[in-house]
């Protein structure tokens, strides 16, 4: 095929990925107690189907999806229920947000699971309904519940399964190493995917970097058809997935549409692997592979974790820190985020531990903007960094969004070219924040006055009843006073 | 403390870095510039670089901004530039009050470092000229060559220091000069070209001139350093050379007699160190590549109309500040396109239409 | 000089009669309008945050120049710049946008005695006769009515707590 329309722009940061790619992934070791957020997805907050004291299994749903767009909270290991309540979140603010926190009893003993047929012979809505039943998000960090994605999918022509294994954040080995030792699985997910949709092909794309990965999936995808393991050159952002689409088709996602718009559904190795064990096992997700890296992690490796146990555990199942990280960061250094603490709990969301040395973070303070472009140049949507910037800087929201914010995918390529270290994704941040708050607001302010409106009506309605109540009793009155003599 | 927004890798570019680059790229242009006119071109070097300097730090005191922004070097760039385009015997005065106008009024003015609209250097440069006609247009002939004797160290000061030296003995002109002023008297260009204009002394700097407009194969060796280095990208320099080559062609075909050529408009004047290391300020040229080859494109009609119709003999000064003061214009006419949206900002076409397929339970 | 004389009269005369003419033609009828359509954008509450006997006294003070562009706490971050668009100003001229308010009970010391909940403009507080009253944060305009009637003073004021759905990245710290 020609790649005429490859992907624009993007950057070539240091990979820092061969020491924890070359090791195998290990089983951590089960936690204390585990901390189950009742938001680890794109959407509404689960709701707790237990209470504080009550026992549950490994695998046992203990919140449901709360609407459409949302997914279920399962045990991650047997014990009791601590608290539901407010704990500290995986988050850069380090607010609060609505957990379950589960005791280990250490038995760590199965629920019965719900062991389902041959799913190839079943119906496609009926496998998506399993997914959604288990709670999978998009593993990739995007967090989008994978069965609206398929259920949407369902609704349209889908020509490929494109199923992502660029991997193009720095540091992070979670899909290489899934992919080394899990080949068969991940394709046989993929074609369970395929099955969900009426695909016509399989693309597995994997960046050239990860020779050994290629090698297997190639091997794994063999005995097939229809499968085609793609290699694409190594660049940052390769991994999001309009760019991946344009890389592998050459075709764009239309603004404001999605990938089906082009035939096209994406999903992240890691979760293609969560969904064969769904529909293959009928094990819901409540485990994942973390790549815990960096600088500062005694020996960086992949771990294979339940869901919910602390950071802290997953560096003491690194060998420790070697020294105080001037960054913790949950994901890779290009999108990853903040932590608040070594105590915040391990989501299904998160790719990556990070514990950054001060020599591999940026910290150098911002200067004006020079206007060399190299921003621009970088952005691979083809926005314009310097002046969505600029506008955000003076609040001119819609000025930012006239400059590309809204178009923006915040992959922080044109940060991290950026020779003034001007902070570009934060301000786009803020002014994205800020718009959602304005429309929160506005929102509000409707709301307040249609109560109003409402309340008014009602006092009118009293009143004028009262009104009437009082002129009825009158004309009573004044009629049997007639009527008296 | 305030969390900090990802990304949290960089690349470890700096603006420093930057200005460094361009810097180193300058140094041998500039030391054969010091070879052929002697003492006094490095004196007017180091006092028209220290006083650009010196005013920046004034400034941003006054303006009460850190005065440790100094150190990105960008002052030390502009009054490195104004030098490049003296004449190299002009005295100190010239060099000052151009670093005092270009850094005071055509960057600090304007808020700083980014925020300019013109290019400083050649603000300076053609206030210069129009203010000290005479100053600006004293030019020498390169020493070695002409077989003159270098003024030492003490009689290089007082050329730079003391305004009355006579300094007429080693007085020439630049082939532009030459050209305009014996077309005026009715000679031919080729004729004019044949006695004065001999290509690959332009191309090695055996010519009058200030000091950047003297070795101009070494203007392509520092241009080369910041290709490589990505400081600058190709679109400018290649549209204003190519533009300027084509207009020379096809006057020089038309007009033989009166035009000189391709070659001699190339080689001659600042037009390298314009093409690579003025019009491609980052600051005042657009940002798209659409907007830089019409960018490019403009300086090199604006130099050739005023080289061969305008009152004088040199133009691009002249020519980047009026693309300069179009360069807004141009970035808002000429965005790149953004991904998923066709150039006039719609969204592009939906390919795959909603398609309702019948998923019934086990049909 | 003559001529010169009468022909700028003429021309006098003939303009001063044109604006006449469109100033009666092209007259504003009766209040306003940009009165009414800021009073459409207010929240309407009447709650009286600003000084002002309600919305619509208010929006007459906006257009008048009497009040600021930031005086209606409820209105929030969001009217302040709609306001300034409107008005032509900048959203920065009056200051800080105003912070907005919400009200709670404590409930240790509320009797129930429903005098909040009558005094609520926009319905938000729920209870009944000798229950205890709760106020719905959503439903809420800080208008501090119920504070006022509250015989129990029981009823506080305090800033929208900033939760994970409501906090977002803050303006980097410009250098």
């Amino acid at each position: 095929m020609l790649k005429w329309s490859g992907v624009k722009g993007g950057v070539h940061p240091d990979t820092h990925k061969d020491r924890s790619a070359a090791l195998k992934i290990v089983q951590a070791s089960l936690p204390d107690c585990v901390i189950l957020p009742l938001r680890q997805h794109a959407g509404a907050d689960a709701i707790p189907l237990v209470k504080p004291g009550d026992s549950v299994l490994k695998g046992q749903l203990i919140a449901a999806a709360g609407t459409e767009v949302s997914a279920p909270v399962h045990a991650s290991t047997s014990g009791r229920v601590r608290k539901i309540g407010p704990v500290q979140a995986p988050h850069p603010s380090g607010l609060a947000a609505d957990a379950i926190v589960i005791e280990s009893d250490g038995d760590d003993r199965w629920i019965d699971l719900d062991m389902p047929d041959d799913p190839f012979s079943q119906a496609p809505m009926e496998l998506a309904e399993r997914v959604a039943r288990a709670g999978i998000v998009g593993m990739g960090g995007a967090i989008f519940p994978a069965a609206v994605k398929l259920k949407q999918g369902a609704r349209h022509e889908i020509k490929t399964v494109l199923v992502n294994g660029s991997e193009c954040e720095p540091y992070l080995t979670t899909d290489d190493r899934l992919m080394r030792e899990r080949a068969e699985q991940i394709v046989d997910g993929a074609r369970l995917i395929q099955h969900i949709l009426r695909a016509y092909r399989i693309v597995i794309a994997i960046e050239d970097n990860k020779s050994e990965a290629i090698a297997a999936m190639r091997a794994a995808a063999e005995p097939f058809g229809a499968i085609e393991v793609e290699v694409t050159p190594t660049l940052y952002p390769m991994g999001s997935a309009k760019q991946l689409i344009q890389e592998i088709t050459g075709h764009e996602v239309p603004a404001e549409g999605r990938s089906t718009s082009v035939g096209v559904l994406v999903h992240n190795v890691g979760t293609v692997y969560a969904i064969q064990q769904a529909l293959r096992f009928g094990r819901p997700l409540i485990s994942r592979v973390v790549t815990v890296a960096g600088g500062c992690i005694k020996s960086p490796r992949n771990v294979e974790t339940v869901i919910g146990a602390p950071v802290q555990h997953l560096i003491d199942a690194c060998g420790g820190l070697t020294d105080e990280p001037a960054q913790l960061l949950l994901g890779g250094p290009m999108m990853g985020v903040t932590l608040p603490s070594t105590q915040v709990p391990v989501i299904k969301g998160a790719t990556g531990v990070l514990a950054l040395q001060r020599r591999e973070v940026s910290r150098a303070t911002e200067s004006p903007c020079i206007r060399c472009a190299r921003c621009v140049q970088a952005c691979p949507m083809g926005l314009l960094p310097l002046e969505m910037a600029r506008r955000a800087k003076v609040d001119d929201l819609d000025g930012a969004d006239a400059a590309g914010l809204k178009d923006c995918i915040l992959c922080g390529s044109c940060a991290y070219v950026c020779p003034s270290h001007i902070p570009l994704v934060q301000y786009f941040q803020y002014a994205m924040g800020e718009q959602d708050a304005r429309k929160n607001a506005a929102r509000k302010n409707d709301y307040t006055r249609m109560l109003m409106d409402a309340r008014n009506a009602r006092l009118e309605k009293e009143v004028a009843a009262k009104a009437a109540a009082k002129a009825a009793k009158k004309s009573r009155a004044s009629s049997t006073s007639e009527s008296a003599p | 403390m305030t969390p900090r927004s990802s990304p949290h890798a960089h690349a470890g570019s700096s603006v420093n870095r930057i200005m460094l680059d361009v810097c180193l790229a300058l140094i041998p242009c500039t030391s054969v510039g010091f070879y052929l006119f002697g003492w006094p071109a490095a004196y007017l070097w180091l006092v028209t670089c220290a006083a650009a300097v010196a005013t920046e730090i004034v400034c941003l005191q006054l303006r009460g901004r850190p005065v440790n922004t100094v150190l990105d070097g960008s002052a030390l760039l502009t009054g490195w530039l104004i030098a490049l385009t003296l004449p190299p015997w002009a005295p100190w005065w010239i060099g000052v009050g151009g670093s005092l106008f270009a850094i005071a009024i055509g960057k600090q003015l304007y808020g700083g470092v980014g925020m300019n609209l013109f290019n400083p250097a050649m603000l300076a440069r053609v206030g210069l000229l129009i203010a000290f006609p005479l100053q600006m247009t004293t030019w020498i002939q390169p020493l070695p060559l002409a077989g003159l004797t270098y003024p030492d160290a003490l009689e290089g000061l007082r050329i730079t220091f003391e305004p009355a030296t006579r300094i007429d003995g080693y007085t020439g002109a630049t082939a532009l000069g030459e050209l305009k002023t014996a077309l005026t008297l009715k000679q031919t260009a080729p004729d004019i070209l044949a006695e004065h204009f001999v290509w690959w002394q332009s191309l090695f700097g055996l010519h009058a001139g200030s000091l950047g407009e003297t070795s101009e194969l070494l203007v392509l060796l520092g241009a080369a350093w910041l290709l490589w280095r990505r400081i600058i990208s190709w679109e400018i320099p290649v549209a204003l050379l190519l533009t300027l080559a084509m207009l020379a062609t096809v006057a020089s075909i038309v007009n033989p007699l009166q035009q000189a050529g391709p070659l001699f408009h190339l080689t001659s004047g600042g037009v390298l160190l314009g093409a690579f290391f003025i019009a491609t300020d980052p600051v005042t040229s657009p940002i798209s590549r659409t907007a830089k080859l019409l960018f490019g494109a403009g300086c090199a009609v604006v130099i050739f109309v005023v080289r061969v119709w305008g009152g004088f003999p040199e133009a691009v000064g002249f020519a980047v500040l009026f693309m300069n003061a179009l360069t807004p214009l141009l970035d808002t006419a000429f965005k790149p396109r953004v991904y998923g949206r066709t150039h006039r900002g719609k969204p592009l076409p939906v390919t795959h239409a909603k398609v309702v397929v019948n998923h019934g339970r086990k049909s | 000089m003559l001529m010169a004389t009468l022909m700028l009269g003429g021309l006098g005369i003939a303009l001063g009669l044109l604006l006449g003419v469109a100033a009666r033609v092209f007259a504003v009828e009766g209040e306003n309008p940009l009165v009414k359509q800021i009073e459409s954008l207010m929240p309407g509450s009447q709650c009286g945050q600003c000084g002002f006997p309600g919305c619509s006294a208010a929006a007459t003070a906006l257009v008048e120049g009497e009040a600021a562009i930031n005086c209606c706490p409820p209105g929030g971050r969001a009217l302040v710049e709609q306001l300034a668009t409107l008005l032509g100003v900048s959203a920065d001229s009056a200051g800080a946008a105003p912070v907005p308010m919400v009200a709670s009970i404590n409930e240790a010391e509320c009797t129930g005695c429903t005098r909040c909940y009558r005094a609520c403009p926009t319905d938000a507080v729920v209870g009944a006769n000798g229950q205890i009253h709760v106020i719905l944060q959503a439903a809420c305009t800080g208008c501090a009515k119920c504070a006022e009637a509250c015989p129990e003073n029981c009823v506080s004021l305090h800033p929208e707590p900033i939760t994970l759905d409501t906090w977002h990245w803050s303006k980097p710290q410009a250098a």
